[in-house]
């Protein structure tokens, strides 16, 4: 009982309440019947004329289709003897269904009108709906009685009708779901035998043709409400016995009415879509199956999220989506660039830029330059410079050009669609997650995380919740006094200094490296080993990894808090990582600015060459094609996009070996040196200086954030880049699946996850941001090289697009676009975008105000109620006691009308509990679960005047038959 | 319901699926996990297993309320927190990923209130904090702390002041938190 208690949400037991009402309806209606069936009382009469009224409105109800109602007195006279019939037959109808619930223990009970609520409560639900229905019906009824009354039975008074009929009516409804609760076999004579006895006069209406319009409506909302509640049964908080029967019965009760529904053709209609619905519904659910299935690695990051929380999972799910991103990043790239280039474009060794120079011929299958991306691979569709700038290729007239511009922009623009949407998606779910008046009751309701499953990662949450308690508990008390205010700060100026020394010489370092390499690059690789050649990329590597633990050691100077100084942290990294990636970019700027006085050299040179060409060959033969060279032996210039490409392709590539490496080294085999040697050592290594490496979540995550910016940037001059990075993803799934679940320790302060969810997508946005810019930049200003690449002979990239506007469309468009693009449109029409910015921002600021405001009404709200809800509970309680004594006399009657009197009270008692139910809480005196029982029961008990209080109410009528009966 | 342990028929399992925020791989490795638990010695799988196996789970072994949570969706009239399958079932469900926060916050009421009497009182408050802060005594609180935790407790969430925290209000400050959701979850 105690634990049935516990569901008692404020509707719950309203509604338990009723039904309690309703169940004494039926017993007070087996009662009647019980007393037609033995006859001879002395109020027997006046109750068959009563109930032969009901009968006959309700036959004329059914038969003023066909026929009048003149002959009422002869009719009424005969069917006095019908009436004794059926209702003797309805008698014993009930009575069988009775014993045949009996021995459904449960049901029985219910039936009886005793006080269980517990099994009670499962059918609350179907006869909740039924509630409704009979609202629905009684409404109508009285319709139907006015109607009665113009045309036959002037004898009775209205009054009475109005409380007969709903009764009548409501027994004839609520038999519906009883029945369907039985078995479908027993279900389908008894309706029919039910709606038989009633249309017995008239047998040629069938028992579904019988049903007037208004009636299907009825029943057609009754199977909605069915299907809704069947939607809805996995949210509520049954047990499973309950949730199987009641979706049973509503599944029973959808499947026998829905075919009723409709009419003649629309019937065919509604039963093939109703058909057609469930096999929906059921393909529905098989998708989502199938879509979960399809999840990847879905298994690999529960097991993870079992054992380290969900904050390590937080870190893998991350991983997940970037793969999803880049997926679509590579498809892009993939199937509008590199697949058409490779199937429909000129074939390697047809032009010069397609063919590897002859001075590299010798070298350029070498592992150590494909390693590099030289050779082979730089010509190659992976770069930028293999693609021919011919407008249109192959059997489809693909427009290759275009298609490699818009796939540039289309990819960026994608990835800012996305962030941004998740970004928001994240903020809804946070909504109002940034309000700190709950901060204690959130500690201690929610700091659990369920998910772990590992005792060492139980322990460390067991720690850290602790601190986090005694820590906000000391911060409560008093706000913490710093002693050395001076020298706290004095120490957090040092360590800012520090940083951004390290910072400076980290980008000074980088810069130095990347000019070094240039000029390398000018002598030409050759005379250099492989540090020389992958100075920048190691550089920038090795800052990545030994910078943040730098910072790590400077910032204990500081001594913030760990929450503030793992901002801090991440901060820093960010600006290591960021300055560093952009003096990068700066030092490639300087090298395209080479490169392209290169390009001019070369250009000269080209026709010093070509003229050459033509002067040697000219004499000889002159039917001879003009160019006769070999595309190997063109000169040709540095294409300085593929220069780019590569550069970022091998920033990919080693940042990606020092990650991998990194993790072999500082987890695996650190894990394997502190397992294997612990046993030889001085000091218990486990738990002294080495340990288990903790994974670290942020870093890595901003290591995630960091390479997606890289490729961001460099995705246009190499189209291969999103193919690499997917590669580079996956293996770091598996890899880092591996490492977690072998050789990391749970983290000693474990964060939360989702607080920083839009905190490492803001970080993204801002690095797709920042990484579109110099890509942007170099796109809008630098002139393409004019020997490689899709736009050689362009003027600038961008340039595309003016001439698919003037060749590839109708002349119209051209100047329409011409006028669109014209700065009198742009520029009012940036102002309009930012007046809407502004709108939207103030019309959120103004709502947001709104919801604060609401929400304190709420707030004040709530409590006057439950202020208000004492009182009434209170005033109840005292009435009771009143009755109570008023009415102890009155205890000796007969059985049944105590048993009526029973039921008539159970149905107060519905009402005085639902005042009292919401007091029940706030009572803190004595155990509520005796309260309720004494509220709900001590009314029965009560005399049966005071259901006279109830004004209005359905039930009504007992009363009325009770003081006859008196 | 018919059926034995080794297979579940298949209309009872598209009506666990109706009703349980499971898919059918899940509610299939449920069923076998749950068959495991069984053993071989007993055949219908409405029969129950006792507390003692089922927390032998690992997802539940380290749980500081798992003795709570066997309580609390078990139907047993025992009061043994012997789970069947359905009611392990309606478990999984109210901890998986796609269960609603109402349902979830429900269900963490129940947990949280020791002595089932529908409300959080100070005493319960005391227990769920001790049973947060773990079992050994260094990082238990002391008396002090915990009356402080506690009031700060009822002083935030309790909006009608009558000292106990009830099923509205425990939803009212759930509903806000920001990874409530997120962190009452259990997978197999």
């Amino acid at each position: 009982m105690p634990r049935h208690k516990l569901i008692a949400s404020e509707s719950d037991v309203s509604v338990e309440v009723e039904d309690e009402g309703k169940d004494n309806e039926f017993s007070i209606y087996y009662v009647e019947v019980e007393e037609n069936f033995e006859g001879g009382k002395e109020k027997q009469a006046t109750r068959d004329g009563k109930r032969r009224r009901v009968r006959n409105s309700e036959v004329g109800r059914r038969a003023s289709e066909k026929r009048t109602n003149e002959a009422g007195n002869k009719r009424a006279e005969k069917k006095h003897d019908k009436r004794h019939k059926t209702a003797r037959k309805e008698g014993e109808k009930h009575g069988r269904k009775q014993r045949r619930k009996n021995a459904d223990a449960d049901e029985a009970e219910e039936e009886s009108g005793k006080e269980k609520k517990n099994i009670k409560n499962e059918r609350t639900k179907t006869l909740k709906l039924e509630d409704e229905k009979e609202k629905d019906v009684k409404k109508k009824r009285k319709k139907h009685v006015k109607n009665e009354e113009d045309n036959a039975k002037p004898e009775k008074t209205k009054h009475k009708d109005c409380h007969d009929m709903p009764l009548k009516e409501k027994k004839k409804k609520r038999k519906k779901p009883e029945t369907i609760s039985e078995s479908e076999s027993k279900s389908e004579p008894e309706s029919q035998s039910d709606s038989d006895s009633e249309s017995k006069d008239n047998p040629a209406v069938g028992v579904l043709g019988s049903l007037t319009p208004e009636e299907l409506e009825k029943l057609k909302e009754a199977v909605d409400e069915r299907k809704k509640l069947i939607a809805t049964l996995r949210g509520k908080p049954w047990p499973m016995r309950k949730k199987l029967v009641v979706l049973r019965e509503s599944q029973e009760f959808v499947e026998k009415y829905e075919g009723a529904l409709g009419k003649g053709k629309g019937r065919k209609l509604y039963a093939y879509k109703v058909m057609m619905m469930k096999k929906w519904m059921k393909f529905q659910r098989d998708f989502e199956n199938f879509k979960t299935a399809c999840i990847p690695w879905e298994m690999k990051i529960k097991e993870i999220e079992s054992h380290f929380g969900s904050s390590v999972a937080s870190y893998f799910i991350f991983l997940r989506w970037m793969y999803g991103i880049n997926m679509i990043l590579f498809g892009l790239t993939f199937g509008l660039v590199m697949v058409p280039e490779a199937l429909m474009g000129k074939p390697y060794g047809s032009l010069p830029r397609k063919t590897v120079p002859r001075g590299e011929e010798a070298s350029a299958m070498n592992f150590a330059v494909l390693w590099d991306f030289g050779g082979y691979a730089k010509y190659s569709v992976l770069f930028y410079g293999y693609y021919n700038s011919q407008r249109a290729i192959g059997w489809l007239k693909f427009r290759m050009p275009l298609s490699y511009f818009l796939v540039g922009v289309g990819t960026v623009a994608y990835s800012y669609m996305v962030v941004i949407r998740t970004m928001a998606r994240n903020a809804n779910e946070e909504g109002g997650g940034d309000d700190t008046s709950f901060n204690f009751s959130w500690k201690t309701f929610t700091s659990w995380d369920y998910l772990i499953g590992n005792p060492e990662t139980a322990d460390n949450k067991f720690a850290s919740i602790t601190t986090s308690f005694k820590e906000t508990i000391v911060e409560e008390q008093e706000s913490r006094k710093d002693d050395n205010i001076h020298l706290t700060r004095f120490l957090r100026v040092l360590a800012n200094f520090l940083v951004l020394c390290c910072l400076a010489g980290s980008g000074y370092l980088i810069y130095f490296v990347v000019r070094r390499s240039q000029k390398f690059a000018l002598e030409g690789l050759e005379k250099y080993g492989w540090w020389e050649r992958n100075e920048v990329n190691m550089v920038m590597s090795l800052l990545g990894m030994f910078c943040p633990m730098l910072f790590d050691v400077i910032s204990t100077l500081e001594n913030y808090h760990p929450r503030i100084a793992l901002q801090w942290q991440l901060g820093r990294i960010f600006a290591l990582f960021l300055g560093n990636l952009y003096t990068f970019i700066i030092a490639l700027m300087d090298a395209i600015q080479l490169k392209r006085a290169e390009e001019e050299i070369v250009k000269k040179n080209m026709t010093i060459w070509q003229a050459n060409l033509y002067n040697g060959t000219m004499p000889d033969n002159s039917t001879a094609p003009p160019f006769t060279a070999h595309p190997a032996d063109v000169p040709r210039g540095p294409c300085w996009e593929t220069m780019v490409g590569q550069e970022f392709v091998r920033l990919i590539i080693s940042d990606t070996m020092t990650t991998y490496i990194t993790l072999l080294i500082g987890d695996f085999f650190r894990a394997v040196l502190v397992r294997f040697l612990n046993n030889c050592w001085c000091w218990d290594l486990e738990f002294g200086f080495p340990s288990y490496s903790e994974f670290d979540v942020s870093g890595n995550v901003l290591g995630l954030i960091f390479n997606q910016g890289m490729i961001w940037m460099g995705a246009f001059y190499a189209p291969c880049l999103p193919a690499l990075n997917l590669l580079r993803l996956h293996v770091s799934m598996y890899l880092q699946c591996w490492a977690v679940m072998c050789c990391n320790v749970p983290q000693e302060r474990v964060f939360k996850a989702s607080g920083s969810n839009n905190f490492y997508m803001a970080m993204l946005l801002v690095i797709l941001f920042l990484s579109t810019l110099p890509a942007i930049y170099t796109i809008v200003t630098i002139p393409p090289s004019f020997d490689c690449g899709p736009f050689s002979g362009k003027n600038r990239m961008f340039d595309v697009i003016q001439e698919t506007l003037e060749t590839d469309f109708p002349a119209w468009f051209g100047k329409v676009f011409s006028y669109a693009s014209n700065p009198g449109l742009v520029l009012p029409f940036l102002l309009l975008l930012v007046l809407a910015i502004y709108y939207l921002q103030s019309t959120s600021k103004t709502y947001k105000r709104v919801n604060m405001e609401l929400k304190k009404k709420l707030q004040t709200q709530n409590e006057e109620n439950k202020k208000k809800n004492k009182l009434a509970a209170l005033k109840a309680a005292n009435e009771l006691e009143q009755q109570r004594s008023n009415s102890a006399s009155d205890l000796g009657v007969n059985e049944e009308s105590s048993s009526l009197d029973e039921a008539g009270h159970h149905r107060q008692a519905g009402h005085n509990g639902r005042f009292i139910h919401p007091s029940q809480h706030t009572q803190n005196s004595g155990p509520p679960v005796t309260s309720t029982h004494t509220t709900t029961r001590t009314p029965a008990s009560r005399g049966h005047t005071s259901s006279g209080h109830l004004p209005g109410h359905p039930h009504q009528p007992q009363k009325n038959s009770h003081s006859k009966r008196r | 319901m018919g059926g034995t342990a080794s297979k579940l028929p298949k209309d009872l399992l598209s009506e666990y699926q109706e009703l349980t925020f499971l898919t059918k791989q899940e509610i299939l490795l449920a069923h076998k996990r749950f068959s495991e638990l069984q053993g071989r010695e007993n055949g219908p799988y409405s029969s129950r297993v006792s507390m003692e196996k089922v927390l032998t789970l690992p997802e539940l072994k380290s749980n500081p309320f798992r003795k709570r949570i066997c309580h609390v969706f078990s139907t047993s009239d025992l009061r043994d927190g012997s789970l069947t399958f359905e009611d392990f079932l309606d478990l999984l469900s109210a901890f998986s990923d796609s269960a609603t926060l109402e349902i979830k916050s429900h269900y963490a009421f129940r947990i949280f209130d020791f002595d089932d009497d529908g409300t959080l009182d100070a005493r319960d408050l005391e227990k769920l904090v001790n049973c947060l802060t773990g079992e050994t005594d260094d990082t238990r609180l002391t008396v002090e702390e915990m009356r402080q935790l506690i009031s700060n407790i009822l002083e935030e969430s309790d909006i009608d002041k009558d000292g106990t925290v009830n099923l509205s209000e425990f939803q009212h400050v759930i509903s806000r938190s920001p990874d409530f959701v997120s962190s009452f979850k259990i997978v197999l």
